[in-house]
């Protein structure tokens, strides 16, 4: 395999829910150590895309590869070696609540590695501060903390394995801009030591804006638009302007121009 | 897919050299790398003091893990009577050395406290203590609730009362008729073998009528109830608290004692009485079937003895008791559903001590009544 080939390949996708079109005809392409950013408004397909590139949902029709490998063509094994390889995070945390927090970090560890349980906690501990979490929060269940702690913790799990690949559905979602503009800092810093792949999904334009290599808009089912933040937004389509230039995507732009 | 990982594992082999050790670290330090150098490295015999070399320039992959590994046997070295001193780091790797070692962690404040005997045996004793005040507290707040719907019974939910009693009384039909039967059967099976060995078969229907009827019926038909109705009140309360349906209730000044208590408590109270009349049928039924089959007692003879044998008063015994159990039911059901704290697991564990309870008390409250009639003579 190549370090130039595209991590993850989406060509001619296209989902149905019964009538309701939700993709029609996408193409799309990741590169190996980029972070690349998905948007578009609310219900328009971005999770459902992110469930279709993490097997949890089947197209329709049409090609999705992860490390160049068809995902809706794998065996049982193969398929369980790739979900080593991704770290996902899901917008509500999805921690297991029946675990504590070192216990959640630890699960993937004792499930597909053969340490020993010492040196798992020591990992996940580090997992659980990389994050930036208090050291106390590794033996807090998931129902005593903030809804910011959570996805944290989640964010913790979703490394444990360090994976190649890592999806983040919402990383900011229902944080304070203090933490949102943490974990923005986060995601940055693993992707350079970790030689991290990201792929997000989000709604947060200062998080675009700062963290996002490349960005595809999606819209009427199809990529709207796709290229770094300044190239979109130059882009003429009413619905990536719409975005951009609303009165949010403006103060962010210039927040932006401002730091430069 | 797997060719993509190097297939070597993590090595690392100890040298003497003039200037004192040296670990030659070699291959992927990784997760799938190390898990065998773990346990080579906890079992190698280390000097006790001297000079040590991290030679890593044959190290080829590098993750977290693997450095979290590197630097705790680094670590070890400083932290005791050694020189340590690094040669042939990548930068890559040497980032990842510094990104560990700038984390604290203290695995001590991990592992989930373990509690001595003494201490569990007080938990233990306190969680029920607070179990018990805890239902006295709800059963009384349901009272006043109940009362302020009496002063101002605009706002009594009839929807929600009929739709609940559909719920857990029309819908219950089948399953409490067909064990109500099936008892009666039962019942009357054991009978038969002991009366027909005196001639005594006619008094089958003394048997069946007051077992049925004061003890069987009611207790059959609430103990079902409670595991059918009692644990999808605590259920669906719990899911209701858990996504804060509750609370958005009671934001919107509806106090969700009125719209999810009360007419769950009111349908189950007219509910479990016509259902227990039901088993009471069906279970004389069953009886009779056998009575015919197994003792030659006719239907005719059977409800002839039965008409002179069962007075009112044994049926009203039965019927006495069910708007109490389903009393318990509905409020073990509801009070366990607002204890359902935060998460999806919560929600099982409270629904489980909901029906546990709910027949635990059913059962307790029927031999309290034994006792009680046995005193009045009834």
């Amino acid at each position: 395999m190549t370090t130039d080939a595209p991590i993850i390949e989406i060509q001619q996708l296209h989902t149905r829910f019964g009538a309701a079109v939700v993709h029609e005809n996408i193409n799309l392409s990741v590169q190996r150590g980029e972070i690349f950013a998905l948007i578009g408004s609310s219900g328009c397909g971005k999770s459902t895309l992110l469930r279709e590139i993490i097997q949890l949902q089947q197209p329709a029709s049409g090609s999705i590869k992860v490390f160049g490998r068809e995902v809706w063509d794998m065996g049982e094994n193969e398929s369980l070696t790739m979900r080593r390889r991704v770290g996902v995070m899901f917008e509500r945390g999805a921690l297991f609540s029946a675990l504590t927090v070192a216990e959640n970090v630890g699960l993937p560890l004792h499930e597909h590695t053969g340490l020993s349980d010492g040196l798992i906690n020591e990992i996940a501990a580090i997992k659980i501060a990389l994050t930036g979490l208090p050291a106390d929060a590794g033996k807090k269940y998931p129902a005593e903390l903030s809804g910011g702690m959570r996805k944290r913790a989640a964010l913790a799990r979703a490394i444990a394995l360090d994976p190649e690949l890592l999806f983040l559905d919402e990383p900011t979602a229902g944080l304070d801009p203090l933490s949102a503009s943490g974990l923005d800092e986060l995601v940055r810093h693993l992707k350079k030591l970790l030689g991290l792949s990201i792929f997000l999904v989000t709604h947060d334009i200062d998080l675009l804006w700062r963290v996002a290599d490349r960005v595809a808009v999606l819209g009427e089912g199809r990529v709207l638009g796709i290229g770094t933040m300044e190239e979109l937004s130059k882009s003429d389509h009413p619905m990536v302007r719409e975005y951009f230039y609303g009165p949010r995507g403006r103060a962010a732009w210039e927040q932006t121009w401002k730091q430069k | 897919m797997s060719g993509s990982f190097p297939t070597a594992e993590a090595g690392a082999s100890l040298d003497k050299s003039n200037d004192g050790l040296v670990l030659r670290c070699s291959g992927i330090w990784t997760l799938q790398g190390i898990p065998s150098l773990e346990h080579h490295l906890a079992q190698t015999p280390w000097p006790d003091s001297g000079q040590i070399l991290f030679d890593a320039s044959a190290i080829t992959a590098m993750d977290t893990a693997g450095a979290w590994l590197l630097f705790r046997t680094m670590n070890r070295f400083e932290t005791g009577k050694f020189t340590v001193s690094r040669q042939g780091f990548r930068a890559e790797h040497e980032a990842l050395l510094h990104l560990i070692r700038e984390q604290s962690i203290d695995i001590s404040l991990l592992g989930t406290p373990s509690h001595g005997f003494l201490e569990r045996a007080g938990r233990l004793t306190w969680f029920h203590l607070t179990q018990l005040l805890g239902i006295l507290a709800f059963l009384g707040e349901s009272t006043m609730a109940l009362l302020r719907c009496v002063a101002q019974p605009s706002r009594i939910r009839w929807r929600a009362i009929l739709y609940n009693m559909q719920l857990a009384g029309f819908d219950a039909l089948p399953i409490v008729g067909l064990l109500a039967f099936l008892t009666g059967i039962v019942v009357s099976y054991q009978g038969a073998v002991q009366l027909s060995r005196y001639g005594a078969n006619i008094f089958v229907a003394d048997l069946v009528g007051l077992s049925m009827l004061r003890e069987m019926a009611p207790l059959l038909t609430a103990i079902i109830v409670a595991g059918r109705s009692g644990s999808a009140y605590a259920a669906q309360i719990g899911t209701m608290k858990v996504t804060e349906e509750i609370d958005a209730l009671r934001t919107i000044g509806v106090s969700p004692m009125e719209l999810l208590v009360l007419p769950k408590m009111l349908a189950m109270i007219i509910a479990l009485p016509l259902l227990t009349v039901y088993a009471d049928m069906l279970g004389v039924l069953g009886g009779m079937i056998i009575a015919q089959t197994q003792l030659n007692v006719s239907f005719a003879d059977f409800l002839d003895r039965f008409g002179d044998a069962i007075e009112l008063k044994h049926f009203m015994v039965g019927m006495g008791k069910a708007p109490v159990f389903a009393a318990i039911i509905a409020l073990v059901g509801c009070f366990q559903g607002f204890r359902v704290s935060g998460s999806a697991d919560s929600v099982g564990e409270q629904t489980t001590l909901s029906v546990v309870q709910a027949i635990f008390l059913v059962i307790v409250v029927d031999a309290l009544f034994s006792v009680i009639f046995s005193w009045l003579n009834i």
